[in-house]
């Protein structure tokens, strides 16, 4: 049997109607949307269009040509960034963020940083959250751009993104946001909330993998990042993946079809699964924000015990974790640490990531499997041993180490 | 072998799910204790030592899925050993002995040598001062 798939921030399936949808577009209707000289390209052209228009609803876009399509939310962050950099200030300029976000940010702005830009992180709370106040005295007569995502793919905080556009508005900055885990878990109007440009992913609301979207706002001038045949209003060269677009548009619709039934339900199922655990297994904290989250995210670090082998443990349901053994690079989650988690603590942590296919017996099933092995690989840890004893495993005098990690 | 190796071994599963000589041995005379929780992982191994053979041995892991399994495998290698045996048992034979472990994994069974090591380390010292 399969396992129980909990880990719907790094990616989702393809609903079956975004399938169907698709479907004609990778058989029947195979034409080129540029080539509207014939029937076929005009006939993939609509479609195109139709998909522009159900993903501007998504998000309020007051036009649909206001949606650029890209090959993913990678792609849509890179765009916005490097596009916005080059465009406007002929590669200076200062812009801000905060350490928590996606590496499609993070490493692009540290490369833009290497290449003459100025950065500046603002300083965000424990639970993740940006110090609006900060932020304000760190913008710069020559801010270009304030980048800050709208929820966090690992510890599911919630960012004021409307208090944020409003503050950038003020000051005349174009803000960025990377919404590519909150679209269809919570309400976003990119006019409502004063949003210049906002990354969309496909995969991550049950579309199919490597087509995604960036908004931009009208008016909001781009330096293209890839060139050849003016595609996308010049912003994106490369014919269009029409029917992963046909499938992203289908997602969109489907996301704003059922968000006001769906975020519930997933906010009763975190809620359950956040009081669960804190009633039945000591030594848990929850990471990020109690309630000012997305509403299918749970983080918890269970204390004492390593994340890989908690993950091995309860390998009946699909989960991550932010330890260091479960990553290529053998480093414990950036984004806890930027939290002040103690490393002793990311490398316990679990996420889970709730979605469509999860139940209340899914998480019934969950905590029992947790309640057991926590127990027991608690019962094997040197560390639970000390922590009985009274002793502080992040003050204790640790000898040296010969791991070839440090 | 050209495939890289992914996934654990159905004997690194086996010691995982089923570790050996879990605990502290009683009456141990020489403890070691390696690793770092900001690391990721700790290995306490107690061996209880008679006439130069290890003749009880315990650990006690917080760490991956390798590092318990690893330790597992390193208390039955040298179980009945002399001294100098169990200082023969290298990181890389522990890992053959599981059936290999995926490349990321290879650093855990280190821990599980060093702890041994460190144990045995700690004999000698208490029979210096003794």
């Amino acid at each position: 049997m399969k396992p129980i798939y909990m880990d719907h921030h790094a990616t989702t399936p393809i609903d079956p109607m975004v399938l169907q949808a698709m479907m004609p577009y990778l058989t029947d209707i195979f034409g080129n949307p540029s080539s509207t000289t014939h029937e076929y390209g005009r006939e993939a052209r609509s479609a195109v269009e139709k998909a522009r228009g159900q993903l501007a609803d998504l998000i309020g876009a007051q036009e649909a040509a206001e949606i650029v399509f890209t090959s993913g939310a990678t792609e849509a962050d890179n765009l916005a960034l490097k596009g916005i950099g080059f465009h406007s200030s002929h590669g200076k300029g200062h812009l801000i963020t905060i350490a928590i976000e996606h590496k499609a940010i993070l490493d692009t702005v540290s490369k833009m940083q290497k290449q003459g830009f100025d950065v500046d992180f603002a300083p965000i709370d424990a639970s993740g959250q940006v110090d609006l106040e900060a932020l304000q005295k760190l913008i710069r007569p020559d801010t270009i751009l304030i980048t800050i995502q709208a929820a966090n793919s690992e510890i599911g905080t919630l960012q004021p993104i409307a208090e944020i556009g409003k503050i950038a508005h003020e000051r005349g900055i174009v803000f960025h946001t990377d919404a590519v885990q909150a679209l269809g878990k919570i309400d976003i109007d990119v006019v409502r909330d004063s949003i210049d440009m906002l990354s969309i992913s496909a995969h991550k609301m049950y579309g199919p993998k490597g087509v995604g979207a960036l908004y931009v706002r009208k008016g909001v001038r781009l330096a293209s990042q890839i060139d050849g045949g003016g595609h996308e209003h010049g912003f994106r060269s490369g014919t269009l993946n029409v029917a992963g677009i046909v499938g992203l548009g289908a997602a969109a619709e489907l996301a704003k079809k059922e968000l006001q039934s769906e975020a519930p339900r997933l906010r009763k199922l975190r809620d359950r699964l956040i009081k669960k655990i804190e009633a039945n297994l000591d030594f848990s904290t929850l990471n990020g924000h109690r309630t000012n989250r997305l509403p299918n995210n749970v983080n918890f670090s269970f204390a004492f015990v390593e994340g890989e082998s908690l993950l091995l443990a309860c390998r009946d349901v699909a989960l991550s974790s932010g330890s260091a053994c479960t990553s290529s690079s053998l480093q414990s989650s950036y984004v806890l640490k930027a939290i002040g988690v103690p490393d002793s603590l990311a490398h316990c942590s679990i996420r889970f990531g709730l979605g469509k296919s999860n139940t209340e017996e899914h998480i019934d099933y969950l905590v029992d499997l947790l309640k057991k092995h926590v127990v027991r690989l608690r019962e094997m840890s040197p560390l639970y041993d000390m922590a009985k004893e009274g002793i502080d495993i992040d003050h204790h005098q640790w000898g040296e180490h010969s791991h070839d990690e440090h | 072998m050209s495939k890289e190796q992914l996934e654990y071994t159905e004997k690194v599963m086996d010691h995982y799910e089923h570790p050996r000589n879990v605990g502290l041995v009683e009456d141990a005379n020489g403890i070691g204790v390696v690793g770092n929780p900001t690391c990721g992982d700790v290995m306490k191994l107690s061996i209880r030592v008679e006439n130069d053979r290890i003749v009880d041995v315990k650990f006690k892991t917080f760490g991956c899925g390798a590092a318990i399994a690893t330790s597992s495998m390193v208390t039955e290698m040298v179980k009945g050993k002399t001294l100098d045996e169990a200082l023969q048992i290298s990181n890389k034979a522990v890992a053959e002995a599981l059936g290999g472990l995926p490349r990321v994994k290879m650093h855990c069974s280190v821990l599980a040598e060093d702890a041994l090591k460190a144990a045995i380390d700690d004999y000698r010292q208490n029979q210096k001062v003794e």
